[in-house]
């Protein structure tokens, strides 16, 4: 008995509470900035795509919803030929995000993708490539990586000695 | 047998071995990079450290490297020492110091042996912090890509290159920390075996350049077991799919046949599949078949069928099981074989000496093992280049057996080159020009075609008095003959390599008798012949006509229709003689995966499958058959293998309604019952219901990625994925996970070995047959004796008119294979045309090298740049073998040289 009343009176004391629920969607929910949400393609801060097609979120992805092809340009940059992501199977786990090494594919705090068709939610490359460099700023893989496409010459990267004189035979 | 101790645990070893090739076979990971199993160990870059205990007691123990360490009896060694790993995770941290933050863009990731190796000692986060080494690249020509910085200088590209496949262009230049593995300059890769770079760098410096075009992760591949289509050898291939088009093509393990490697033919042949030259849907005299495709198609093949005798012309390219579903289709008295009566003849020879019993066709591994060798009238670099370099390892047989002698071991690489240095065993070359199998040669006997054929005729005669000697051979050639004949009498493993490149009976005929006349003496000799196509060998031992016979038929009337299969019957005989063929015989099918000339001949072109969406079985030159699998299903559905739609054909034939044909039944079952010298053709992979515990053997790996994805922009529903009915493997990547039986292999993966180097755990013993046997099955019988009836040498095929040459066809490695010159890579290797002509004939015809010359060859007239040709006889010329655009020349030919008048 003595229980029964007080679970009640509890429950009377949260009339006075902050209230949790809102009005979406007039009012918006505040997203922490590593909200997992809609996922898109980044750029470095020379605005190049980020994505070099190295297939690693496609081979983490425990839905397999993402398919791309690697292409390169005259530079030997490589670039998706195509990206694609279906998010109608997309779980939003991340991993993607976690096994890309180039900062490209990044989930940011948005949720508001539904769609009447489910073949709608088949996103191409520019339906997820965003003029931004996302949460990442100031990160060009190019520039570390040791190959030249374009971005640096041989032995110009971070980190780089200048390339090796195969003639000489000094220390 | 030796026992010793791995941690405290007894094991057996083979006693001659290495550690690292015991503990390896014993199922211990244990890292390396310089050793590989072909070509043995030089310690050169300390991985493979392991601790060795003097005994029982011992408890300090010392490091070895494992590579450099024989096998002894009692032994006690620690893989796991906490020393040995502390070392060899010390030296891949050492190792990656300068090595680049490129794997997302490198195309080895995901099969890179440096990766596998840093992951299993351990090496997860980069302490280094100082500045890395850089290296400029080179450009190495279409096939191989050059990306230096990631080198760890194991030295294995130029142990293969330069000491396994006498390579001449690739090097290491430079000292200490600033080695350089690449060309003097820039350059094309010259070697004919450059592609295996790829899988025998264990990083990305050479990486497969016609794969970056199209670029893959080996996990994302649908994978087959395979057999490679550009020459008679039959290497075991594995294809890999991705998005309905073929990626990639590398060496599949079989130790009797290609080892572990494969020609750059095999390897970058293979974008014909891809090409935009395929045939798509079928073609009714010009037009394309649409609407209701299928009731069309039928519609139109009653008219076809109304025809009476029709005559079936089969092709060497082209499986066991399309061949015979044609000569079933047509009867076997109008089933023809796809190539000229020359040819043809030739293989007649090829197929009765064999079949004698007293001749053995060696396999890839044994002609290694040959210790004296003859080559008659064949060029193997350029005609089974996988031959030519198994005859490089024959020539080192000899000197290794005196290094036995003073106990260096057989793995010990390093020391065997330094006492061989130039040494080498016995080979003898007869061929009309050089070739580049010479640099190996004790002798070489440069000749007309008729000449080598009275040469080997002459080795014959010393080796039986039966054989008939020739006269005509002056004193010296008689001699060199003589020479050669007491070598080949005395050697213990002589090896004859002969072949059709020539399409001289002469020459075979003499290598056919060289080899009975050893086999008489020594219970069996060894005889290796090259025959020009894939299938050459299945088809001929059908035993059908020739095409010229086929050519006759038509020409007595009575045929109402032709059906040719796989076949560009411009590359077989004379044009005018096809041209003629297709006047008269109106009402011809053609059956191709591609355009060419003879297809647009066609009444009726039936699209068909390659080798890389279709099943099929066939016979490689030494008679093994073997099966290769479909890699992908097509997405276009008029894509289909040739047996099937030749199979339906001949249900509708016999009046089956086209809406209710069958599936046809096992081919090549059928095909032993009708022609039983196939039997055991039938065994060579487990039946199509074989499963493990229930389950298939996957295509796809397990990491395979996309799978809702990929198609997902056509229809976000994914389709059910495509049924495999004829082949115990399946197209998705559920199934069995383990290791599969060797024929149906579809790629080589174990956990922790993602790269090539995984084949280790799939051997019975490192460098070994895979488990179970090595695919295949050879389909001769020998033993049995019959009598020996030696050749008689025919009359000289070429007798000169006035004013004609006799034209020598050379065969290139790339060019003149009917398939893989529609790949871009090989094409642009591919040599422009040419006349060969001797100096004597230069000088008469007052032209210099790379002046025009014109040819007049049976209808055709060709204006060529001259390359002369000192060794090369007078009255002699030489043209590259069938180029596409020298198609429409019937061989043997002759031809007129003039000079073009300005």
């Amino acid at each position: 008995m003595i229980s029964l009343l007080r679970s009640m009176g509890l429950t009377f004391l949260h009339m006075f509470r902050k209230r949790e629920t809102i009005q979406y969607p007039e009012e918006k929910v505040t997203l922490h900035p590593r909200w997992r949400g809609r996922i898109v393609l980044t750029r470095d801060p020379d605005m190049g795509e980020r994505c070099v097609g190295c297939y690693l979120c496609a081979a983490a992805c425990p839905v397999d919803c993402i398919s791309l092809q690697a292409t390169e340009d005259e530079n030997g940059r490589r670039y998706p030929e195509f990206f694609r992501i279906n998010f109608s199977r997309c779980i939003f786990c991340g991993y993607c995000e976690e096994a890309c090494p180039t900062y490209a594919i990044q989930l940011i705090p948005d949720f508001e993708m539904a769609e009447y068709n489910r073949q709608n939610l088949v996103y191409e490359k520019e339906d997820l490539l965003i003029n931004s460099e996302g949460k990442y700023p100031g990160y060009n893989y190019y520039k570390v990586a040791g190959l030249s496409a374009g971005i640096k010459g041989k032995g110009e990267g971070d980190n780089e000695e200048p390339p090796v004189d195969v003639h000489s035979l000094l220390p | 047998m030796a026992h010793i101790n791995i941690d405290k645990t007894s094991y057996e070893a083979k006693e001659g071995k290495n550690l690292l090739e015991t503990c390896l076979t014993l199922g211990f990971n244990l890292p390396y990079f310089c050793w590989h199993p072909a070509m043995g160990s030089v310690g050169a870059c300390r991985q493979c450290a392991v601790k060795v205990f003097k005994d029982e007691n011992d408890t300090q123990g010392r490091l070895v490297m494992s590579c450099m360490e024989s096998v002894r009896d009692n032994m006690f060694l620690s893989v796991d020492d906490p020393v040995a790993k502390a070392f060899r995770s010390q030296n891949i941290e050492w190792l990656m110091t300068n090595h680049p933050h490129d794997c997302a863009v490198c195309d080895e990731g995901g099969s890179c042996h440096l990766q596998d190796m840093t992951v299993m000692t351990g090496h997860a986060y980069r302490r280094f912090e100082f500045k890395k080494r850089t290296y400029k690249n080179q450009y190495l020509g279409p096939f191989v890509n050059h990306e230096m910085n990631r080198c760890i200088q194991c030295y294995r590209c130029v142990r293969f290159y330069k000491d396994y496949a006498g390579g001449k262009d690739l090097d290491v230049f430079g000292a200490h920390n600033h080695v350089y593995f690449g060309r003097e300059s820039d350059g094309v890769l010259e070697n004919e075996f450059s592609g295996n770079l790829a899988e025998i760098c264990p990083t990305g410096v050479f990486t497969d350049k016609t794969l970056k075009d199209h670029y893959t992760r080996k996990w994302d591949m649908t994978m087959a077991p395979s057999i490679c289509q550009h020459c008679s050898v039959g290497c075991n291939i594995i294809a890999g799919e991705r998005y309905g088009k073929l990626r990639q093509i590398t060496s599949r393990f079989n130790s009797e046949v290609n080892g572990y490697f494969i020609c750059d033919r095999g390897r970058f042949g293979y974008e014909f599949v891809n090409g935009i030259t395929r045939v798509q849907q079928p073609v009714i005299r010009g037009a394309m078949v649409g609407g209701d495709e299928k009731r069309n198609l039928y519609d139109n093949l009653k008219t076809f069928f109304e025809n009476l005798d029709i005559i079936g012309i089969g092709s060497p390219r082209a499986s066991l099981e399309a061949n015979f579903a044609l000569r079933q289709l047509v009867g076997e008295e109008h089933f023809y074989q796809g190539i000229s009566e020359n040819q043809a003849g030739l293989l007649r020879i090829l197929l009765a000496t064999l079949n004698s019993g007293k001749v053995h066709t060696p396999s890839i591994k044994e002609i290694e093992q040959a210790d004296a060798v003859l080559i008659l009238g064949e060029d193997p670099t350029n005609a089974a280049p996988r031959i030519a370099l198994a005859l490089r390892q024959a020539v080192r047989r000899k000197p290794l057996e005196h290094a036995q002698n003073i106990k260096i071991p057989a793995w010990h690489d390093a020391a065997l080159r330094e006492f061989i240095q130039e040494e080498k065993g016995d080979m003898f070359i007869a061929f009309p020009v050089e070739i580049k199998l010479d640099e190996l040669s004790s002798d070489t006997f440069f000749g007309s075609p008729d000449e080598i054929a009275r040469f080997g005729f002459a080795i014959a005669s010393y080796l039986n008095e039966e054989v008939v000697s020739p006269d005509g051979l002056d004193e010296a050639t008689e001699k060199r003959a003589f020479a050669i004949a007491a070598i080949l009498k005395n050697a213990e493993h002589p090896l004859i390599i002969s072949g059709t490149s020539l399409g001289h009976e002469g020459i075979v005929k003499a290598a056919c008798n060289i080899a009975l006349a050893i086999g008489v003496q020594k219970e069996i000799g060894s005889l290796s012949l090259i025959v020009p196509e894939c299938n050459s060998m299945g088809l001929a031992m059908m035993q059908a006509p020739a095409l010229d016979k086929a050519f006759e038929a038509v020409q007595q009337g009575g045929v109402g229709a032709a059906i040719i299969l796989e076949n560009d019957l411009y590359q077989r005989a004379e044009k005018t003689d096809v041209d003629h063929f297709f006047e008269t015989c109106r009402h011809v099918m053609v059956l191709d995966h591609l355009h060419h000339a003879t297809t647009s001949q066609a009444s009726l072109l039936i699209p068909v499958s390659t080798f890389a969406e279709g099943d099929g079985t066939m016979v490689s030159h030494e008679g093994r058959a073997q099966r290769f699998f479909q890699v992908f299903m097509p997405k276009n559905e008029n894509i289909r293998e040739s047996w099937l739609w030749l199979d339906e054909f001949r249900q509708f034939k016999n009046g089956v309604d086209p809406q209710e044909l069958n599936e046809p039944g096992n081919l090549i079952e059928e095909l032993v019952r009708v022609i039983p010298q196939f039997k055991g053709a039938e065994t060579v992979s487990p039946p199509s219901d074989f499963r493990i515990n229930g389950q298939r053997i996957p295509r796809e790996p397990h990491r395979y990625s996309g799978r809702t994805a990929m198609l997902a922009n056509i229809a976000v529903s994914e389709p059910k994925p495509s049924q495999d009915d004829d082949s115990p493997l399946s197209f998705t990547m559920e199934g069995y996970r383990g290791i599969p039986p060797a024929p149906l292999i579809p790629f080589f993966w174990a956990p922790g070995w993602n790269s090539v180097q995984s084949i280790n755990k799939y051997q019975i013993e490192v460098g070994g047959p895979l488990h179970g046997g090595d695919p295949g099955r050879r389909l001769f019988i020998e033993g049995e004796m019959s009598r020996i009836d030696f050749w008689k040498m025919p009359v000289s095929q070429f007798l000169a008119e006035s004013g004609e040459t006799e034209i020598i066809p050379l065969t290139h490695i790339f060019g003149s294979e009917a398939l893989s010159v529609y790949s871009a890579a090989v094409a642009e290797r591919a040599p422009s045309p040419y006349v060969l002509i001797s100096e004597k004939d230069a000088e008469k015809f007052d032209v210099a090298e790379h002046a025009l010359l014109r040819l007049r060859i049976q209808t055709q007239c060709f204006d060529l740049p001259v390359k002369i040709k000192k060794e090369l006889r007078p009255g002699l010329a030489a043209i590259p073998f069938n180029l596409p655009s020298m198609a429409g020349i019937g061989w043997p030919a002759k031809g007129i040289l003039s000079k073009i008048e300005p």
